[in-house]
Protein backbone atom coordinates (compact mmCIF):
# COMPACT_ATOMS: atom_id res chain seq x y z
CA UNK A 1 0.00 0.00 0.00
CA UNK A 2 2.98 2.29 0.29
CA UNK A 3 2.93 2.76 -3.44
CA UNK A 4 -0.69 3.85 -3.28
CA UNK A 5 0.16 6.52 -0.81
CA UNK A 6 2.86 7.77 -3.08
CA UNK A 7 0.50 7.93 -6.01
CA UNK A 8 -2.04 9.86 -4.04
CA UNK A 9 0.54 12.39 -3.02
CA UNK A 10 1.64 12.96 -6.56
CA UNK A 11 -1.89 13.34 -7.71
CA UNK A 12 -2.25 16.62 -5.91
CA UNK A 13 -0.26 18.38 -8.57
CA UNK A 14 -2.37 17.74 -11.61
CA UNK A 15 -3.83 20.17 -14.03
CA UNK A 16 -6.60 19.87 -16.58
CA UNK A 17 -5.96 16.31 -17.55
CA UNK A 18 -9.59 15.27 -17.85
CA UNK A 19 -9.98 16.57 -21.32
CA UNK A 20 -6.85 14.77 -22.38
CA UNK A 21 -9.09 11.81 -22.64
CA UNK A 22 -11.68 13.60 -24.63
CA UNK A 23 -11.80 12.94 -28.32
CA UNK A 24 -14.08 15.88 -28.74
CA UNK A 25 -12.03 18.25 -26.65
CA UNK A 26 -12.48 21.86 -27.67
CA UNK A 27 -8.99 22.83 -26.57
CA UNK A 28 -5.55 21.31 -26.85
CA UNK A 29 -5.63 20.28 -23.23
CA UNK A 30 -2.13 18.94 -22.85
CA UNK A 31 -0.77 22.44 -23.02
CA UNK A 32 -2.27 22.94 -19.62
CA UNK A 33 -0.46 20.00 -18.04
CA UNK A 34 2.79 21.06 -16.44
CA UNK A 35 5.68 19.16 -17.94
CA UNK A 36 7.25 18.50 -14.57
CA UNK A 37 4.08 16.77 -13.51
CA UNK A 38 4.13 14.43 -16.48
CA UNK A 39 7.73 13.44 -15.90
CA UNK A 40 7.07 12.81 -12.25
CA UNK A 41 4.02 10.71 -13.05
CA UNK A 42 5.76 8.66 -15.67
CA UNK A 43 8.83 7.88 -13.66
CA UNK A 44 6.55 6.52 -10.95
CA UNK A 45 4.62 4.52 -13.51
CA UNK A 46 7.78 2.88 -14.75
CA UNK A 47 8.74 1.50 -11.39
CA UNK A 48 5.31 0.09 -10.76
CA UNK A 49 4.31 -1.59 -13.93
CA UNK A 50 7.11 -3.41 -15.62
CA UNK A 51 5.01 -5.86 -17.64
CA UNK A 52 2.23 -3.56 -18.76
CA UNK A 53 1.11 -2.70 -22.25
CA UNK A 54 -0.98 0.41 -22.91
CA UNK A 55 -3.62 1.46 -25.40
CA UNK A 56 -3.91 4.97 -26.76
CA UNK A 57 -7.17 5.20 -24.79
CA UNK A 58 -5.20 4.77 -21.55
CA UNK A 59 -6.14 1.18 -20.67
CA UNK A 60 -3.37 -1.15 -19.57
CA UNK A 61 -3.15 -4.93 -19.88
CA UNK A 62 -0.81 -7.32 -18.11
CA UNK A 63 -0.66 -10.74 -19.78
CA UNK A 64 0.29 -13.77 -17.72
CA UNK A 65 -0.06 -17.09 -19.52
CA UNK A 66 -3.21 -16.85 -21.61
CA UNK A 67 -4.93 -14.35 -19.31
CA UNK A 68 -4.79 -10.59 -19.55
CA UNK A 69 -5.65 -8.33 -16.60
CA UNK A 70 -7.02 -4.95 -17.68
CA UNK A 71 -7.17 -1.60 -15.91
CA UNK A 72 -6.73 2.09 -16.58
CA UNK A 73 -3.52 4.07 -16.24
CA UNK A 74 -2.66 6.38 -13.39
CA UNK A 75 -2.80 9.20 -15.86
CA UNK A 76 -6.39 8.27 -16.76
CA UNK A 77 -7.63 7.80 -13.21
CA UNK A 78 -6.28 11.20 -12.22
CA UNK A 79 -7.94 12.78 -15.20
CA UNK A 80 -11.26 11.19 -14.32
CA UNK A 81 -11.19 12.09 -10.62
CA UNK A 82 -12.98 10.15 -7.87
CA UNK A 83 -14.54 7.10 -9.50
CA UNK A 84 -17.99 6.58 -8.00
CA UNK A 85 -19.34 3.86 -10.30
CA UNK A 86 -17.75 1.12 -12.37
CA UNK A 87 -19.85 -0.24 -15.20
CA UNK A 88 -18.20 -3.61 -15.91
CA UNK A 89 -19.07 -6.34 -18.44
CA UNK A 90 -20.69 -9.72 -17.82
CA UNK A 91 -18.39 -12.69 -17.61
CA UNK A 92 -18.53 -14.53 -20.93
CA UNK A 93 -18.75 -11.43 -23.08
CA UNK A 94 -16.76 -11.84 -26.31
CA UNK A 95 -14.76 -8.75 -27.18
CA UNK A 96 -12.93 -7.70 -30.30
CA UNK A 97 -9.94 -5.45 -29.85
CA UNK A 98 -11.14 -1.85 -29.19
CA UNK A 99 -14.71 -2.95 -28.39
CA UNK A 100 -16.38 -0.96 -25.64
CA UNK A 101 -16.63 -3.13 -22.53
CA UNK A 102 -17.87 -0.74 -19.85
CA UNK A 103 -17.52 2.68 -18.34
CA UNK A 104 -16.11 4.42 -15.31
CA UNK A 105 -18.01 7.31 -13.83
CA UNK A 106 -16.94 10.20 -11.64
CA UNK A 107 -19.22 12.96 -10.42
CA UNK A 108 -18.44 15.09 -13.42
CA UNK A 109 -17.78 12.66 -16.25
CA UNK A 110 -18.35 9.24 -17.78
CA UNK A 111 -15.46 7.47 -19.48
CA UNK A 112 -16.01 4.53 -21.78
CA UNK A 113 -13.63 1.59 -21.57
CA UNK A 114 -12.23 -0.16 -24.64
CA UNK A 115 -10.78 -3.64 -24.78
CA UNK A 116 -7.03 -3.73 -25.39
CA UNK A 117 -7.28 -7.17 -27.07
CA UNK A 118 -9.63 -9.70 -28.60
CA UNK A 119 -10.86 -12.30 -26.13
CA UNK A 120 -13.51 -13.35 -23.63
CA UNK A 121 -14.21 -11.74 -20.28
CA UNK A 122 -13.49 -14.38 -17.64
CA UNK A 123 -13.62 -12.32 -14.44
CA UNK A 124 -14.50 -8.83 -13.29
CA UNK A 125 -13.19 -7.16 -10.14
CA UNK A 126 -16.04 -7.67 -7.65
CA UNK A 127 -14.42 -5.35 -5.12
CA UNK A 128 -15.23 -2.36 -7.32
CA UNK A 129 -18.98 -2.74 -6.80
CA UNK A 130 -18.68 -1.55 -3.20
CA UNK A 131 -15.41 0.30 -3.54
CA UNK A 132 -15.09 1.98 -6.94
CA UNK A 133 -12.46 4.31 -5.46
CA UNK A 134 -9.94 1.45 -5.72
CA UNK A 135 -9.49 2.54 -9.32
CA UNK A 136 -8.04 5.81 -7.99
CA UNK A 137 -6.20 4.35 -5.03
CA UNK A 138 -4.56 1.43 -6.77
CA UNK A 139 -5.04 1.58 -10.50
CA UNK A 140 -2.31 -0.96 -11.34
CA UNK A 141 -3.07 -3.46 -8.58
CA UNK A 142 -6.29 -3.68 -6.53
CA UNK A 143 -8.17 -1.41 -8.91
CA UNK A 144 -7.96 -3.73 -11.93
CA UNK A 145 -11.18 -3.94 -13.93
CA UNK A 146 -11.45 -7.31 -15.67
CA UNK A 147 -9.56 -10.38 -16.80
CA UNK A 148 -9.83 -11.72 -20.33
CA UNK A 149 -8.52 -14.51 -22.48
CA UNK A 150 -5.98 -13.60 -25.12
CA UNK A 151 -7.33 -14.89 -28.42
CA UNK A 152 -4.87 -13.09 -30.67
CA UNK A 153 -1.53 -12.68 -28.89
CA UNK A 154 -0.09 -10.85 -31.90
CA UNK A 155 -2.36 -7.90 -31.08
CA UNK A 156 -0.14 -7.22 -28.08
CA UNK A 157 2.65 -6.12 -30.41
CA UNK A 158 0.66 -3.12 -31.54
CA UNK A 159 0.15 -1.88 -27.97
CA UNK A 160 2.57 0.52 -26.35
CA UNK A 161 5.09 -0.57 -23.78
CA UNK A 162 5.67 1.79 -20.90
CA UNK A 163 8.32 3.84 -22.62
CA UNK A 164 6.19 4.27 -25.69
CA UNK A 165 3.24 5.23 -23.50
CA UNK A 166 5.39 7.83 -21.75
CA UNK A 167 6.35 9.25 -25.11
CA UNK A 168 2.72 9.15 -26.18
CA UNK A 169 1.60 11.23 -23.21
CA UNK A 170 4.47 13.63 -23.77
CA UNK A 171 3.65 13.93 -27.45
CA UNK A 172 0.16 15.07 -26.57
CA UNK A 173 1.78 17.89 -24.71
CA UNK A 174 3.49 19.22 -27.84
CA UNK B 1 -10.82 4.95 -22.57
CA UNK B 2 -11.99 8.45 -23.17
CA UNK B 3 -13.91 10.98 -21.24
CA UNK B 4 -16.77 13.22 -22.09
CA UNK B 5 -17.00 16.53 -20.34
CA UNK B 6 -20.46 16.10 -18.99
CA UNK B 7 -20.47 18.69 -16.33
CA UNK B 8 -21.57 22.17 -17.09
CA UNK B 9 -22.21 25.23 -15.13
CA UNK B 10 -24.26 28.32 -15.06
CA UNK B 11 -23.02 30.42 -17.87
CA UNK B 12 -21.03 27.89 -19.81
CA UNK B 13 -23.51 25.13 -20.51
CA UNK B 14 -24.41 25.74 -24.08
CA UNK B 15 -24.16 22.40 -25.78
CA UNK B 16 -24.93 23.68 -29.24
CA UNK B 17 -21.81 24.27 -31.22
CA UNK B 18 -23.04 27.30 -33.04
CA UNK B 19 -23.77 29.03 -29.84
CA UNK B 20 -20.34 28.49 -28.36
CA UNK B 21 -18.86 29.96 -31.48
CA UNK B 22 -21.01 33.02 -31.30
CA UNK B 23 -20.12 33.45 -27.65
CA UNK B 24 -16.56 34.05 -28.67
CA UNK B 25 -17.24 36.80 -31.15
CA UNK B 26 -17.52 39.54 -28.59
CA UNK B 27 -18.76 43.02 -29.25
CA UNK B 28 -17.59 46.56 -28.90
CA UNK B 29 -18.93 47.20 -25.43
CA UNK B 30 -17.20 44.24 -23.87
CA UNK B 31 -13.98 43.77 -25.78
CA UNK B 32 -12.03 45.14 -22.88
CA UNK B 33 -13.84 43.26 -20.19
CA UNK B 34 -11.13 41.72 -18.04
CA UNK B 35 -7.66 41.02 -19.31
CA UNK B 36 -8.71 39.11 -22.41
CA UNK B 37 -6.31 38.66 -25.28
CA UNK B 38 -7.04 40.29 -28.56
CA UNK B 39 -6.53 37.50 -31.09
CA UNK B 40 -9.71 36.18 -32.60
CA UNK B 41 -9.89 32.72 -31.09
CA UNK B 42 -8.20 33.60 -27.83
CA UNK B 43 -9.59 32.44 -24.54
CA UNK B 44 -10.67 35.15 -22.15
CA UNK B 45 -9.10 35.21 -18.74
CA UNK B 46 -10.46 36.72 -15.58
CA UNK B 47 -8.10 38.87 -13.49
CA UNK B 48 -7.76 35.84 -11.21
CA UNK B 49 -6.25 33.59 -13.90
CA UNK B 50 -2.73 33.64 -12.44
CA UNK B 51 -4.16 33.32 -8.95
CA UNK B 52 -5.99 30.14 -9.99
CA UNK B 53 -2.88 28.65 -11.58
CA UNK B 54 -0.81 29.52 -8.53
CA UNK B 55 -3.34 27.72 -6.35
CA UNK B 56 -3.36 24.54 -8.41
CA UNK B 57 -6.47 25.33 -10.46
CA UNK B 58 -7.14 22.94 -13.35
CA UNK B 59 -8.12 25.38 -16.04
CA UNK B 60 -10.68 24.48 -18.67
CA UNK B 61 -12.47 26.47 -21.31
CA UNK B 62 -16.10 27.51 -20.88
CA UNK B 63 -18.07 29.98 -22.92
CA UNK B 64 -14.80 31.33 -24.24
CA UNK B 65 -13.27 31.76 -20.77
CA UNK B 66 -10.46 29.88 -19.09
CA UNK B 67 -11.88 28.91 -15.70
CA UNK B 68 -10.83 26.53 -12.90
CA UNK B 69 -12.85 23.32 -12.93
CA UNK B 70 -11.24 22.21 -9.67
CA UNK B 71 -8.18 22.87 -7.54
CA UNK B 72 -6.00 20.46 -5.59
CA UNK B 73 -8.85 18.82 -3.71
CA UNK B 74 -11.00 16.22 -5.41
CA UNK B 75 -14.36 17.23 -6.82
CA UNK B 76 -16.20 15.37 -4.05
CA UNK B 77 -14.06 16.85 -1.26
CA UNK B 78 -14.61 20.31 -2.65
CA UNK B 79 -18.36 19.74 -2.96
CA UNK B 80 -18.62 18.52 0.64
CA UNK B 81 -16.42 21.34 1.93
CA UNK B 82 -18.91 23.83 0.47
CA UNK B 83 -21.83 22.09 2.20
CA UNK B 84 -20.01 21.94 5.54
CA UNK B 85 -17.75 25.00 5.59
CA UNK B 86 -17.17 27.66 2.95
CA UNK B 87 -15.90 27.81 -0.63
CA UNK B 88 -14.79 30.61 -2.91
CA UNK B 89 -15.72 30.57 -6.58
CA UNK B 90 -14.50 32.94 -9.26
CA UNK B 91 -17.57 33.70 -11.37
CA UNK B 92 -16.14 36.82 -13.01
CA UNK B 93 -17.02 35.37 -16.41
CA UNK B 94 -20.65 36.22 -15.78
CA UNK B 95 -22.04 39.37 -17.37
CA UNK B 96 -22.64 42.20 -14.90
CA UNK B 97 -24.43 45.34 -15.96
CA UNK B 98 -26.04 48.44 -14.54
CA UNK B 99 -29.19 50.10 -15.84
CA UNK B 100 -29.59 53.79 -15.03
CA UNK B 101 -32.22 56.37 -15.80
CA UNK B 102 -35.78 57.27 -14.84
CA UNK B 103 -37.23 54.54 -17.05
CA UNK B 104 -34.86 51.78 -15.97
CA UNK B 105 -37.57 49.59 -14.43
CA UNK B 106 -39.78 49.87 -17.48
CA UNK B 107 -36.77 49.11 -19.67
CA UNK B 108 -35.89 45.96 -17.74
CA UNK B 109 -39.49 44.81 -17.52
CA UNK B 110 -39.80 45.06 -21.29
CA UNK B 111 -37.38 42.08 -21.50
CA UNK B 112 -38.04 39.97 -18.38
CA UNK B 113 -41.00 38.25 -16.69
CA UNK B 114 -40.42 39.53 -13.15
CA UNK B 115 -42.14 42.37 -11.34
CA UNK B 116 -39.09 44.60 -11.02
CA UNK B 117 -41.18 47.58 -9.92
CA UNK B 118 -42.33 45.65 -6.87
CA UNK B 119 -38.80 45.07 -5.56
CA UNK B 120 -37.83 46.95 -2.45
CA UNK B 121 -34.64 48.99 -2.38
CA UNK B 122 -31.60 46.67 -2.46
CA UNK B 123 -33.73 43.61 -3.08
CA UNK B 124 -33.04 41.28 -5.97
CA UNK B 125 -34.91 38.57 -7.85
CA UNK B 126 -34.26 35.68 -10.16
CA UNK B 127 -35.98 36.39 -13.43
CA UNK B 128 -35.96 35.31 -17.08
CA UNK B 129 -35.32 36.98 -20.39
CA UNK B 130 -38.00 35.49 -22.64
CA UNK B 131 -38.46 35.50 -26.40
CA UNK B 132 -41.50 35.98 -28.61
CA UNK B 133 -41.94 32.23 -29.00
CA UNK B 134 -42.37 31.86 -25.26
CA UNK B 135 -38.90 30.39 -24.72
CA UNK B 136 -36.23 31.44 -22.23
CA UNK B 137 -33.31 33.50 -23.57
CA UNK B 138 -31.45 33.47 -20.27
CA UNK B 139 -31.95 33.50 -16.52
CA UNK B 140 -30.59 36.43 -14.57
CA UNK B 141 -30.67 38.25 -11.27
CA UNK B 142 -31.95 41.84 -11.16
CA UNK B 143 -31.31 43.90 -8.03
CA UNK B 144 -32.97 47.25 -7.48
CA UNK B 145 -30.24 49.19 -5.72
CA UNK B 146 -30.76 52.36 -3.71
CA UNK B 147 -27.95 53.94 -5.73
CA UNK B 148 -30.12 54.89 -8.70
CA UNK B 149 -29.50 51.85 -10.87
CA UNK B 150 -30.53 48.23 -11.39
CA UNK B 151 -27.70 45.75 -10.99
CA UNK B 152 -28.04 42.83 -13.40
CA UNK B 153 -26.08 39.57 -13.49
CA UNK B 154 -26.62 37.14 -16.36
CA UNK B 155 -24.84 34.10 -17.75
CA UNK B 156 -21.43 34.19 -19.42
CA UNK B 157 -22.61 31.74 -22.07
CA UNK B 158 -25.37 34.17 -23.01
CA UNK B 159 -23.34 37.36 -22.60
CA UNK B 160 -23.20 38.28 -26.27
CA UNK B 161 -26.85 37.48 -26.86
CA UNK B 162 -28.01 39.27 -23.70
CA UNK B 163 -25.98 42.39 -24.31
CA UNK B 164 -27.11 42.55 -27.94
CA UNK B 165 -30.72 42.23 -26.80
CA UNK B 166 -30.30 44.88 -24.15
CA UNK B 167 -28.58 47.26 -26.56
CA UNK B 168 -31.28 46.82 -29.19
CA UNK B 169 -33.92 47.52 -26.58
CA UNK B 170 -31.92 50.51 -25.37
CA UNK B 171 -31.96 52.12 -28.83
CA UNK B 172 -35.67 51.45 -29.05
CA UNK B 173 -36.27 53.10 -25.67
CA UNK B 174 -34.06 56.05 -26.45
CA UNK B 175 -35.73 56.74 -29.79
CA UNK B 176 -39.06 56.68 -27.98
CA UNK B 177 -37.70 59.44 -25.73
CA UNK B 178 -37.23 57.31 -22.61
CA UNK B 179 -34.49 57.96 -20.10
CA UNK B 180 -32.28 54.84 -19.83
CA UNK B 181 -28.55 54.16 -19.81
CA UNK B 182 -26.79 50.82 -19.88
CA UNK B 183 -23.32 50.06 -18.58
CA UNK B 184 -21.41 46.77 -18.72
CA UNK B 185 -19.10 46.29 -15.76
CA UNK B 186 -15.55 45.01 -15.71
CA UNK B 187 -15.71 44.22 -11.99
CA UNK B 188 -14.87 40.72 -10.84
CA UNK B 189 -17.53 38.54 -9.25
CA UNK B 190 -16.67 36.20 -6.39
CA UNK B 191 -19.10 33.75 -4.81
CA UNK B 192 -18.61 32.93 -1.13
CA UNK B 193 -20.78 29.89 -0.40
CA UNK B 194 -21.39 27.66 2.58
CA UNK B 195 -22.68 27.68 6.15
CA UNK B 196 -19.55 29.43 7.47
CA UNK B 197 -20.08 32.45 5.20
CA UNK B 198 -21.12 34.83 7.97
CA UNK B 199 -18.30 33.76 10.25
CA UNK B 200 -15.82 34.29 7.42
CA UNK B 201 -17.14 37.54 6.02
CA UNK B 202 -18.43 39.45 9.05
CA UNK B 203 -14.94 40.40 10.35
CA UNK B 204 -14.34 42.24 7.08
CA UNK B 205 -17.62 44.14 7.04
CA UNK B 206 -19.06 47.11 8.91
CA UNK B 207 -22.57 46.10 7.86
CA UNK B 208 -24.39 43.57 10.02
CA UNK B 209 -24.67 40.42 7.93
CA UNK B 210 -27.59 39.20 10.02
CA UNK B 211 -29.60 42.01 8.40
CA UNK B 212 -28.55 41.09 4.87
CA UNK B 213 -31.14 38.43 4.09
CA UNK B 214 -31.37 36.16 1.05
CA UNK B 215 -31.65 38.18 -2.18
CA UNK B 216 -30.72 41.51 -0.68
CA UNK B 217 -27.68 43.57 -1.54
CA UNK B 218 -25.44 46.30 -0.19
CA UNK B 219 -22.65 48.49 -1.55
CA UNK B 220 -19.88 48.44 0.99
CA UNK B 221 -16.22 47.98 1.91
CA UNK B 222 -15.02 44.40 2.38
CA UNK B 223 -11.72 43.81 4.19
CA UNK B 224 -10.75 47.37 3.36
CA UNK B 225 -11.58 47.07 -0.32
CA UNK B 226 -13.96 49.81 -1.32
CA UNK B 227 -16.76 49.65 -3.86
CA UNK B 228 -17.81 46.05 -3.28
CA UNK B 229 -21.41 45.06 -3.93
CA UNK B 230 -22.31 42.19 -1.62
CA UNK B 231 -25.50 40.31 -2.53
CA UNK B 232 -26.81 37.43 -0.44
CA UNK B 233 -27.36 34.84 -3.16
CA UNK B 234 -25.57 32.01 -4.88
CA UNK B 235 -25.79 28.89 -6.95
CA UNK B 236 -25.15 26.11 -4.45
CA UNK B 237 -28.26 26.01 -2.25
CA UNK B 238 -26.15 27.14 0.71
CA UNK B 239 -26.11 30.43 2.54
CA UNK B 240 -23.63 32.73 0.87
CA UNK B 241 -22.97 35.93 -1.00
CA UNK B 242 -21.71 37.07 -4.34
CA UNK B 243 -19.28 39.99 -4.19
CA UNK B 244 -18.82 42.27 -7.16
CA UNK B 245 -15.36 43.71 -6.56
CA UNK B 246 -13.17 46.11 -8.55
CA UNK B 247 -10.41 44.29 -10.43
CA UNK B 248 -7.73 46.15 -8.49
CA UNK B 249 -8.93 44.63 -5.22
CA UNK B 250 -9.88 41.12 -6.20
CA UNK B 251 -6.65 39.30 -5.34
CA UNK B 252 -6.46 41.04 -1.96
CA UNK B 253 -10.08 40.07 -1.28
CA UNK B 254 -9.41 36.43 -2.15
CA UNK B 255 -6.36 36.41 0.11
CA UNK B 256 -8.29 37.92 3.02
CA UNK B 257 -11.02 35.32 2.66
CA UNK B 258 -8.63 32.40 2.19
CA UNK B 259 -6.75 33.41 5.34
CA UNK B 260 -9.66 31.88 7.24
CA UNK B 261 -9.13 28.14 7.66
CA UNK B 262 -12.82 27.51 6.92
CA UNK B 263 -12.35 28.70 3.36
CA UNK B 264 -11.14 26.79 0.30
CA UNK B 265 -11.21 27.49 -3.39
CA UNK B 266 -13.75 25.58 -5.47
CA UNK B 267 -14.20 25.28 -9.20
CA UNK B 268 -16.90 24.84 -11.77
CA UNK B 269 -17.08 21.07 -11.20
CA UNK B 270 -18.27 21.43 -7.61
CA UNK B 271 -20.45 24.37 -8.60
CA UNK B 272 -22.34 22.16 -11.04
CA UNK B 273 -22.96 19.24 -8.66
CA UNK B 274 -23.93 21.69 -5.88
CA UNK B 275 -26.46 23.52 -8.02
CA UNK B 276 -27.96 20.26 -9.24
CA UNK B 277 -28.45 19.01 -5.66
CA UNK B 278 -30.13 22.36 -4.98
CA UNK B 279 -32.46 21.83 -7.95
CA UNK B 280 -31.23 24.95 -9.74
CA UNK B 281 -31.37 25.15 -13.53
CA UNK B 282 -28.33 25.46 -15.72
CA UNK B 283 -29.06 27.61 -18.74
CA UNK B 284 -28.29 25.70 -21.92
CA UNK B 285 -28.98 22.35 -20.25
CA UNK B 286 -32.19 22.60 -18.27
CA UNK B 287 -33.68 25.71 -19.84
CA UNK B 288 -33.11 27.26 -23.24
CA UNK B 289 -34.80 29.16 -26.04
CA UNK B 290 -37.18 26.26 -26.68
CA UNK B 291 -38.37 25.72 -23.10
CA UNK B 292 -41.07 27.93 -21.66
CA UNK B 293 -41.06 29.12 -18.03
CA UNK B 294 -44.17 27.02 -17.44
CA UNK B 295 -42.61 23.81 -18.79
CA UNK B 296 -39.53 24.57 -16.71
CA UNK B 297 -41.70 24.98 -13.55
CA UNK B 298 -40.42 28.52 -13.17
CA UNK B 299 -43.90 30.09 -13.11
CA UNK B 300 -43.04 31.57 -9.70
CA UNK B 301 -40.64 33.96 -11.44
CA UNK B 302 -43.51 35.55 -13.40
CA UNK B 303 -44.88 38.51 -11.47
CA UNK B 304 -48.65 38.57 -10.82
CA UNK B 305 -48.99 42.04 -12.25
CA UNK B 306 -47.00 40.93 -15.30
CA UNK B 307 -49.34 37.96 -15.88
CA UNK B 308 -52.34 40.27 -15.90
CA UNK B 309 -50.67 42.91 -18.03
CA UNK B 310 -49.19 40.27 -20.36
CA UNK B 311 -46.48 42.76 -21.23
CA UNK B 312 -43.33 40.66 -21.42
CA UNK B 313 -41.95 38.92 -24.52
CA UNK B 314 -43.88 35.73 -25.28
CA UNK B 315 -46.62 36.52 -22.72
CA UNK B 316 -49.40 35.57 -25.16
CA UNK B 317 -47.92 32.05 -25.28
CA UNK B 318 -46.63 31.72 -21.72
CA UNK B 319 -49.56 33.12 -19.70
CA UNK B 320 -52.23 30.77 -21.15
CA UNK B 321 -49.91 27.81 -20.40
CA UNK B 322 -50.17 28.56 -16.69
CA UNK B 323 -53.81 27.48 -16.66
CA UNK B 324 -53.89 25.06 -19.57
CA UNK B 325 -50.76 23.13 -18.44
CA UNK B 326 -48.08 22.03 -20.85
CA UNK B 327 -47.37 18.73 -22.58
CA UNK B 328 -44.06 18.35 -20.78
CA UNK B 329 -42.65 19.47 -17.48
CA UNK B 330 -39.26 19.72 -15.81
CA UNK B 331 -38.91 17.25 -12.95
CA UNK B 332 -36.28 15.82 -10.64
CA UNK B 333 -35.24 12.15 -10.84
CA UNK B 334 -33.46 9.88 -8.39
CA UNK B 335 -31.98 6.48 -9.20
CA UNK B 336 -29.30 4.04 -8.09
CA UNK B 337 -26.78 2.17 -10.22
CA UNK B 338 -25.11 3.77 -13.21
CA UNK B 339 -25.14 7.57 -13.13
CA UNK B 340 -27.65 9.37 -15.30
CA UNK B 341 -26.32 12.12 -17.57
CA UNK B 342 -27.61 14.76 -19.94
CA UNK B 343 -29.50 13.30 -22.96
CA UNK B 344 -30.32 10.03 -21.17
CA UNK B 345 -33.77 8.92 -22.42
CA UNK B 346 -36.51 8.76 -19.78
CA UNK B 347 -38.92 5.82 -20.18
CA UNK B 348 -42.27 4.88 -18.70
CA UNK B 349 -42.40 1.64 -16.70
CA UNK B 350 -43.71 0.07 -19.92
CA UNK B 351 -40.59 1.20 -21.74
CA UNK B 352 -41.98 4.04 -23.88
CA UNK B 353 -39.86 7.15 -24.23
CA UNK B 354 -41.49 9.91 -22.18
CA UNK B 355 -38.69 12.45 -21.98
CA UNK B 356 -35.01 13.22 -21.68
CA UNK B 357 -32.55 14.11 -18.93
CA UNK B 358 -31.09 17.62 -19.15
CA UNK B 359 -28.58 17.41 -16.24
CA UNK B 360 -27.48 14.54 -14.06
CA UNK B 361 -24.67 13.37 -11.81
CA UNK B 362 -24.02 11.12 -8.84
CA UNK B 363 -24.91 13.23 -5.79
CA UNK B 364 -21.94 13.50 -3.42
CA UNK B 365 -24.31 14.22 -0.50
CA UNK B 366 -27.00 11.63 -1.18
CA UNK B 367 -24.85 8.86 -2.67
CA UNK B 368 -27.57 8.33 -5.24
CA UNK B 369 -27.90 9.52 -8.81
CA UNK B 370 -29.80 12.74 -9.23
CA UNK B 371 -30.98 14.30 -12.44
CA UNK B 372 -33.44 16.74 -13.89
CA UNK B 373 -35.17 16.47 -17.18
CA UNK B 374 -38.43 16.95 -19.04
CA UNK B 375 -41.18 14.31 -19.04
CA UNK B 376 -44.71 14.07 -20.43
CA UNK B 377 -46.84 15.86 -17.85
CA UNK B 378 -48.76 12.66 -17.09
CA UNK B 379 -45.60 11.34 -15.41
CA UNK B 380 -44.57 14.55 -13.67
CA UNK B 381 -46.10 13.83 -10.27
CA UNK B 382 -43.60 13.34 -7.46
CA UNK B 383 -43.24 9.67 -6.63
CA UNK B 384 -44.08 8.49 -10.16
CA UNK B 385 -42.05 5.38 -11.00
CA UNK B 386 -40.24 5.73 -14.31
CA UNK B 387 -37.11 4.35 -15.95
CA UNK B 388 -33.96 5.83 -17.43
CA UNK B 389 -32.08 4.19 -20.27
CA UNK B 390 -28.37 4.09 -19.44
CA UNK B 391 -26.12 2.31 -21.95
CA UNK B 392 -29.08 0.48 -23.45
CA UNK B 393 -30.30 -0.80 -20.08
CA UNK B 394 -33.51 0.40 -18.46
CA UNK B 395 -32.88 1.42 -14.85
CA UNK B 396 -35.61 2.18 -12.32
CA UNK B 397 -35.94 5.79 -11.21
CA UNK B 398 -38.46 7.91 -9.32
CA UNK B 399 -39.75 11.41 -10.03
CA UNK B 400 -38.58 13.38 -7.00
CA UNK B 401 -39.27 16.80 -5.57
CA UNK B 402 -36.45 19.30 -5.84
CA UNK B 403 -34.25 20.49 -4.22
CA UNK B 404 -32.73 17.06 -3.72
CA UNK B 405 -30.68 18.39 -0.80
CA UNK B 406 -32.48 20.93 1.44
CA UNK B 407 -31.41 24.50 0.75
CA UNK B 408 -29.93 26.63 3.49
CA UNK B 409 -30.70 30.21 2.44
CA UNK B 410 -30.54 32.89 5.12
CA UNK B 411 -33.96 34.46 5.53
CA UNK B 412 -33.29 36.34 8.76
CA UNK B 413 -33.04 35.49 12.44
Amino acid sequence: MATCVMLRCLSSNFSCSLSLLSRSAQIPPTRLVPRAYLLQTLSTTTRLSSALKFTDKHEWIRVEGNVGTVGISKFAQEALGDVVYCGLPEVGLQLEQADEFGALESVKAASELYSPLTGEVIEVNQLLADNPGLVNKSCYEDGWLMKMTVAKPEELDALMDEKAYERYIRSMED
Amino acid sequence: MWSRMLFCRRGFGIPRKGYLQSARVGFAGRQDRHSSQSSEDSIRKTPLFDFHRDHGGKMVQFAGWSMPVQYKDSHIDSHMHTRQHCSLFDVSHMLQSKVYGRDRVKFMESMVVGDVAELKDNQGMLTLFTNHKGGINDDLIVTKTDQGYLYVVSNAGCADKDSANMKAKLSEFKSAGHDVELEFLDECLIAVQGPATTKVLQPGLKDDLSKLTFMTSTLTTVFGIQGCRVTRCGYTGEDGVEISVPQSGVVALMQHLLANSEVKLAGLGARDSLRLEAGLCLYGNDIDETTSPVEATLVWTIGKRRRKAMDFPGAEIIVPQIKAKTARKRVGLVSTGPPVRQHTPILSTEGHVIGEVTSGCPSPCLKQNIAMGYVDSAYAKNGSPIQVEVRKKAIKAVVTKMPFVPTNYYSGQ
